[in-house]
């Protein structure tokens, strides 16, 4: 376990960092915020696309079922990035101050 | 080239946390959503483009990568363009479910891989897994725990967000049957054992000849159990939503939303991917806070969401009784057009209702009518009227509503004493005096607009039908109050034509 912990620090360190780091920044959020937050997190979890990517670029030309997959990957995770930011853009357009 | 998709990943990884932290300033959020998303362009473009695989290969079938974003980008697209803003919140858990799907998928394919390799050429085939050379096998038990974890994670989230989905637009109705909690804790349990046996006992490790190097390999008789689990996690994610009342569904979008990035970052541990890892864990962090903040404000604990005990309906008489009874008046179209005409300040606080009946730009209408004739008219928001935190700001901002007419609740609640009118468009259970005084009720301890305070209160809703929580609002019993039964949309077209003949 020690061990374990030893080897992978680097990573401990990334998600420990990171909770903190997600919990102070939406921590000081107005809650008129809070829909267009969610959407625009929303949008940055279809990080997960660039999973798909790989996925997809490495599947072998003559595995279909790989193919396949991969390509419902890229498809599903590419809806997430931009119909996410698209949605988020849309909603805070609507917050511009007017004159 | 590595070196160059490192900073790409590292630029991504800044982007991300910058568009977080301005999108909670409104002032930047829009310039911080941009951002974020032109990181993630980078990101995208960089892993298309420099990714390199531990052979050292660069990624190929480029035509089905740009088929398969193409297809999303236009589809997102129009999605997100076409949606009615009622209607984003129902967007925002499609979204979500397609970003669970993928992490799901991403797994299958994983394991896919994996399985053929090592199943057809493990004898002397030491491309196993990730790396070069024999991956160690506490390494390669650690990688089928994180696909396993992916694939668990990412289809909870895709079941449950597409239900979240068809119930915010009404397609699935609230289902709950004795037990459900029961059945849900067994399913729950079986998809953790059933990953627990798959991770302990597919990975083999096969001595190769000189029994030096061991090689690992996936049992194949284990390989059905991987189909199990996953089949077992959708059905988790499907009836883990059903018997959650509609109105809780943004606590549960939020939450699913938070599952999708805790998904995310399983791949970026299988891929050592660090934007993955951080994108992923930061929404996983962020979501989870954003989860509880919108549980705060309407006053139940997560797990009280969860277990659904006003969600599934069945404790709705609970404050039912004591409400009961009472007489309430009625107010003319007329005598209110005159009454708010005539008042120093006029205060709106909007509700469910009025994002039912699309009326946020008559309501803007109203304002404006009234303002020409001198009256003060600021909007009370409840942070959770509506069917999501903030959605009431989105509407009305549609409506070029100005931003800083939008009172919170704790300023709000100081401006009622000195308004001379309320006019509640739908709302009723976040204006509800049963929150402060009767102990019993269910929303008892929520904080609310306290409209009472202000001289008069006209309550507009389409009928005595107590509201989400299934409680009687004493609000509308009380003398101060007059009822303006209708469609919002239609009374307030009949109020601005009545305030311009005055």
């Amino acid at each position: 376990m020690l061990n374990w912990i030893y080897e992978h620090q680097e990573y401990i360190y990334i998600v420990i960092l990171m909770i903190f780091l997600g919990i102070e920044v939406i921590g000081r959020v107005p809650s008129v915020l809070h829909t267009p937050l969610m959407s625009g997190a929303n949008a940055i979890h279809g990080v997960v696309i660039i999973g798909a990517i790989i996925v997809m670029g490495k599947a072998g030309s003559d595995d279909y079922l790989a193919l396949i997959l991969g390509f419902l990957a890229v498809i599903l995770g590419t809806l997430n990035v931009v119909g996410g930011f698209v949605v988020t853009d849309r909603m805070l357009h609507m917050f511009k101050k007017k004159k | 080239m590595q070196n160059i998709l490192t900073i790409c990943y590292l630029i991504a990884s800044v982007t991300f946390i910058l568009g977080l932290k301005m999108l909670s300033n409104p002032a930047s959020a829009r310039k911080g959503n941009l951002i974020a998303a032109a990181g993630m362009a980078i990101a995208i473009l960089g892993t298309i483009f420099l990714y390199k695989d531990e052979a050292g290969d660069n990624l190929h079938n480029y035509g089905w990568i740009f088929g398969g974003i193409i297809i999303g980008a236009i589809a997102g697209t129009l999605a997100a363009k076409k949606v009615k803003m009622t209607a984003m919140p129902e967007m925002v858990s499609l979204f979500n479910g397609m970003g669970g799907a993928c992490a799901a998928l991403i797994s299958l394919s994983e394991f896919h891989h994996l399985h053929n390799i090592t199943n057809t050429d493990f004898e002397n085939d030491f491309h196993i897994g990730a790396g070069v050379g024999a991956t160690p096998p506490s390494a390669f038990v650690l990688q089928l725990l994180i696909i396993t974890a992916g694939l668990v994670i990412g289809s909870v989230s895709f079941a449950g967000s597409v239900i979240a989905w068809g119930k915010l637009n009404g397609k699935i109705k609230d289902f709950a049957f004795k037990g459900q909690h029961m059945l849900n804790l067994v399913i729950l349990a079986l998809v953790l054992g059933l990953s627990a046996y798959f991770i302990t006992e597919a990975p083999v490790r096969i001595p190769v000849d000189d029994a030096t190097s061991i090689i690992p390999f996936v049992k194949q008789s284990a390989t059905p159990v991987f189909f199990i689990i996953f089949g077992f996690a959708l059905l988790y994610g499907v009836f883990f939503v059903l018997p959650i009342g509609g109105a809780d569904m943004p606590v549960v979008i939020s939450l699913l939303n938070s599952f999708t990035g805790v998904a995310a970052a399983c791949g970026g541990f299988l891929y050592d991917n660090k934007v993955m890892l951080t994108g992923g864990i930061l929404v996983g962090a962020a979501g989870t806070l954003l989860t509880i903040l919108m549980c705060k404000a309407m006053n139940r604990s997560l797990k009280n969401v969860l277990i659904g005990s006003f969600g599934g309906g069945n404790v709705a008489t609970g404050g039912g009784q004591k409400g009961g009874g009472g007489s309430y008046k009625e107010i003319s179209i007329n005598d209110a057009a005159v009454t708010m005409s005539y008042a120093r300040k006029v205060m709106i606080v909007p509700g469910y209702g009025l994002a039912v009946a699309q009326a946020q730009h008559t309501c803007h209408e109203l304002e404006k009518v009234l303002s020409e004739k001198g009256v003060e008219v600021l909007y009370a928001i409840h942070p959770v009227a509506g069917r999501m935190p903030g959605h009431m700001n989105v509407l009305l901002a549609e409506a070029d509503v100005s931003y800083d007419k939008l009172l919170e609740m704790e300023q709000a609640n100081e401006e009622f004493k000195t308004t001379d009118v309320v006019l509640v468009l739908g709302a009723n259970d976040v204006v509800n005096p049963a929150a402060k005084s009767d102990p019993s009720s269910p929303i008892y301890g929520m904080p609310i607009l306290e409209v009472e305070e202000a001289k008069m209160v006209i309550v507009n809703k389409r009928s005595m039908k107590p509201g989400y929580a299934g409680i009687e609002n004493q609000l509308f019993f009380q003398p101060k109050t007059s009822m303006l039964f209708g469609d919002a949309k239609a009374v307030l077209q009949q109020l601005v034509s009545e305030v311009k003949t005055l």
